[in-house]
């Protein structure tokens, strides 16, 4: 009988403690408890029952706190402070496979907050046992796992450095051959965060393997999966043109333009940002993308987005274009310029606009056909509003006075200088003024419309300083015309012409 | 002689003296004059002398010099000439020379003008290719953009199908709970109105589904995934939370120690026959045992098999091995244990179950439902 009661007070502690695990796990699952459990001191409390002797006691403590160190960076600091980490990951290779699905939920929770925390994390030894996990045949374990180290190579070079040496980057690459879409997901952006960081990483990654099963997922119809898969392939080609040549050699050209179309946002924004981070290394990749009718799918995507969505797409056009006239012609042919047109004056966000105006700089700078083809789309009115506009950023009006200075310097179409020539700020009057003097002495027809539309009126209204670049265009311009003429339309020729009248003597 | 005629003289010069004498005053101004005009004239004659003497020598002079003049002159001539001639040819040749080149340059300028302009408008500039090549641009994107279209199009299409599978789908599984309205012949149902024309297509397809049975569907709890293995518990901890999430009268299994994905895939896997249960027994294998068979049952000494212990029937159940699945490794015991799969790694624990009385709940409150005189519960 004695027995029986030694027994049932041992059950009874065990009820209890189980008791209380599954409860705080529970309450660390609601926002508004959390505080409470906080100032109870419930990580404290937790860490023995980690080292319980039951397995589902373990477990569910450790689920607990992988819920409370999620929740807020100050009980994540609080859980490593309390000296988890060691027990946690002591007995992790002989546990089953729930206790290593909570363990990986606590490290990720306690790795996303900080650097320092995933510091903390590296140092305890833990990338070992999230290795061993990996190894792990359950899939869930191995998406905990590659989730835990996602978290902690995102946030500097010396964090991925340490997840690549402890051998992880081979089993991530096993864990993307999974038929599991979960793990699929999770291996792919862990791969993306390792790879970011600096051009070694990246070829580690690549040494492994990565990029042709990274390619083969890129038709998958799974929407979150090819975010993932692009934004790895995009941090992998963006470093150096080797890795960029080598992700293009694994033949993602053309099908990456069936991402283009995709219904979801962030697939079109990860697929352009893939293509802008080839197109922008050498003119041979540009001229591949052109080739492959990219720049066609780019432009149409373009077309179908709204707002940062579109960014990627703007940026890769503009590469495209800078490389070279002929790429640039392509870009032109291509249809590329009403969407730009449409996004300078549309969109809200400045760092957009500042995109859009670049690009259509880097177009039309290259000779005067490119320029006219600019210009007769409407685009300089538009840029010279987006100057003059008071609440611009400072950084959209330097690249919109750069990309007008471009376009103008070549502009030869003089039907779209006219209406600039009534408004334009003197800091761009000069390009415009070059742009008359340089073919107004040719062009008779151009100088009689000039004049009648006011232009020579103007031009004489212009005050510069003798001897500046504008004056002698001045007087290039004035040179075109009989003295007259130049003397009608100067400024205060009335008041003189009145003035001879006054002081006229008349002749009887 | 001489003395006499000095006396003369000097008479007549005495005689002369005088009369000098008195002309002396006047002679003297007379020789005063005509010294004077003898000295005058003697300058001007003095004068042209010298103007004579000076022009003469200065034309002997000067025919000196000209003749040293033209000697000179001629003597530079030759050499000048002589000079001249030696070099002519050389600034010739070089005059020469110098036209070639500057003839061959002006030439050799036409021609590379010429092919420079051919060169790069055929293969840098190439403004015939790069027309072509943005035509070839735009089809291409043109293509691309067909595709692309295509390919939206077909993917909005599948969504739509999905779409409409899934409504069918509903629509068949309401149809089949509502079985019920269907219309008898003495009651005609809710869709199928008499003064309606004809029935509604509700009531064509209540007409062709199968009426739906009330079978229990193993429920696959929220939970089963999560952490709950209590393998080394002597009794179930009876968590609080956990009860009222779980069906009210679904019977626990005994300890889910496997993945109920796991026994399902178990429980429902298809029947596998044995070769001789599968295979007729008059094909030409069957056929080909048939005398094994016989020969093995006439062969026997004994009828008893033979035994190793003399109780060994007492704890051994009597099992007659079937050829067919003998090996040279022995009998493969078919029939009578292995139904079930086993995966000796994935057991927690070495120890099977073990029955045990749980201690009977009723009998712990014996005394402690009502509360004695002072004494809380």
């Amino acid at each position: 009988m004695s027995q029986r009661q030694v027994l049932q007070v041992f059950e009874q502690y065990q009820r209890a403690r189980s008791q209380f695990a599954q409860a705080v796990a529970d309450f660390a699952a609601r926002p508004q408890s959390i505080d409470t459990l906080r100032s109870a001191g419930v990580v404290c409390l937790l860490r023995p029952l980690l080292l319980d002797v039951v397995p589902s006691i373990r477990q569910t403590a450790a689920l607990a706190l992988g819920r409370l160190a999620d929740y807020d960076v100050e009980l994540a600091e609080a859980v490593v402070k309390a000296g988890i980490l060691p027990q946690l990951i002591c007995s992790l290779p002989e546990e089953n496979r729930y206790y290593k699905k909570a363990a990986a939920f606590v490290l990720r929770a306690i790795a996303k907050h900080s650097p320092q925390l995933a510091q903390a994390i590296v140092q305890s030894g833990a990338l070992g046992m999230l290795v061993i996990c990996l190894e792990d045949f359950d899939p869930g374990v191995k998406e905990g796992a590659s989730w835990a180290f996602g978290y902690i190579a995102r946030h500097n070079p010396e964090l991925s450095q340490a997840v690549v040496d402890a051998g992880a980057v081979p089993l991530l690459v096993l864990c993307i051959q999974e038929p599991e879409i979960a793990l699929k997901r999770i291996a792919a952006s862990t791969l993306s965060d390792i790879s970011k960081h600096s051009p070694e990483l990246a070829q580690t990654v690549v040494a492994a393997g990565a990029i042709a099963y990274l390619a083969q997922m890129i038709p998958n119809p799974d929407a979150k999966l090819k975010r993932q898969v692009l934004s790895a392939l995009s941090q992998i080609a963006k470093h150096s043109v080797d890795l960029a040549e080598l992700v293009v050699e694994a033949e993602i050209f053309p099908v990456v333009l069936t991402c283009l179309k995709d219904s979801d946002e962030y697939v079109k924004k990860n697929g352009a940002t893939l293509i802008r981070e080839i197109a922008k290394h050498t003119p041979e990749l540009s001229q591949l993308i052109v080739n492959s009718g990219g720049v066609a799918a780019v432009i149409d995507c373009i077309g179908s987005c709204r707002g940062t969505v579109r960014l990627p797409g703007i940026m890769t056009l503009g590469y495209v274009a800078a490389h070279s006239e002929n790429l640039s012609m392509a870009v032109i042919v291509s249809k590329g310029i009403p969407p730009l047109c449409v996004c300078l004056i549309e969109e809200h966000e400045d760092h957009i606009k500042a995109a859009a105006a670049w690009a259509l700089g880097q177009i039309g700078r290259h000779t005067a056909e490119h320029a006219r083809h600019v210009a007769v789309a409407n685009v300089l009115p538009t840029l010279l509003d987006i100057f003059v506009d008071t609440c611009s950023s400072e950084d959209l009006k330097v690249k919109a006075k750069k990309a007008l200075k471009n376009i103008l310097q070549k502009c030869t179409y003089l039907p779209a200088l006219e209406p600039l020539l009534h408004e334009a700020p003197p800091s761009i009057m000069k390009y415009i003024i070059g742009q008359y003097s340089k073919v107004l002495p040719h062009d008779s027809k151009a100088r009689r419309l000039f004049v009648t539309t006011g232009g020579l009126k103007k031009v004489q209204e212009i005050q510069a300083e003798p001897g500046s670049l504008l004056q002698e265009y001045i007087n290039t311009i004035n040179n075109c015309y009989p003295e007259e003429i130049v003397r009608y339309y100067s400024p205060g020729y009335s008041e003189m012409l009145l003035e001879r009248v006054e002081n006229y003597q008349p002749v009887l | 002689m001489a003395a006499a005629s000095c006396g003369r003289e000097q008479g007549a010069s005495m005689a002369a003296l005088a009369r000098l004498q008195e002309r002396l005053e006047g002679l003297r101004e007379e020789y005063f004059l005509t010294n004077r005009a003898i000295d005058e004239d003697r300058k001007r004659k003095y004068k042209a002398a010298v103007k004579i003497q000076r022009w003469f020598r200065a034309c002997r002079v000067q025919v000196c010099l000209r003749h040293l003049t033209k000697m000179v002159i001629l003597i530079q001539k030759w050499w000048r000439g002589y000079l001249r001639r030696k070099h002519f040819r050389e600034i010739v040749e070089r005059a020469y020379f110098i036209k070639k080149l500057k003839f061959y340059n002006e030439m050799a300028v036409r021609i590379q003008k010429t092919w420079r302009g051919y060169y790069v408008r055929k293969y840098i500039h190439n403004f015939y290719a790069l027309k072509k090549y943005l035509k070839a641009v735009s089809m291409n994107n043109e293509f691309v953009r067909h595709e692309l279209q295509e390919y939206t199009e077909m993917k909005e299409n599948e969504e739509k199908m999905k779409d409409l599978e899934k409504k069918d789908k509903e629509k068949k599984y309401q149809a089949r709970k509502m079985h019920y309205l269907l219309s008898t012949k003495q009651i005609p149902g809710i869709y199928n109105s008499p003064l309606r024309k004809s029935p509604d297509p509700m009531e064509l397809l209540l007409q062709k589904s199968k009426p739906l049975t009330h079978r229990k569907q193993p429920v696959k709890s929220p939970f089963a995934d999560e952490l709950y293995g209590w393998p080394t518990c002597k009794e179930p901890p009876a968590f609080v939370t956990s009860l009222p999430l779980l069906h009210a009268d679904r019977r626990k299994p005994q300890g889910p120690f496997r993945d109920p994905a796991e026994v399902l895939r178990q429980r429902y896997k298809p029947l596998e026959p044995t070769l001789r249960a599968r295979e007729s027994m008059y094909s030409a294998p069957g056929k080909a045992r048939e005398p094994t068979r016989r020969e093995e049952w006439r062969n026997p000494i004994h009828d008893n098999e033979f035994l190793p212990f003399s109780s060994y029937h007492k704890n051994y159940e009597k099992y007659e091995p079937s050829l067919f699945k003998s090996d040279k490794y022995g009998q493969e015991a078919y029939g009578t244990k292995y139904f079930r799969e086993v995966y000796p790694k994935k057991w927690i624990a070495d120890k099977d179950f073990e029955t045990l009385f749980p201690s009977i709940a009723l009998f712990e409150k014996f005394g402690k439902t009502y509360s004695s005189t002072g004494q809380i519960v």
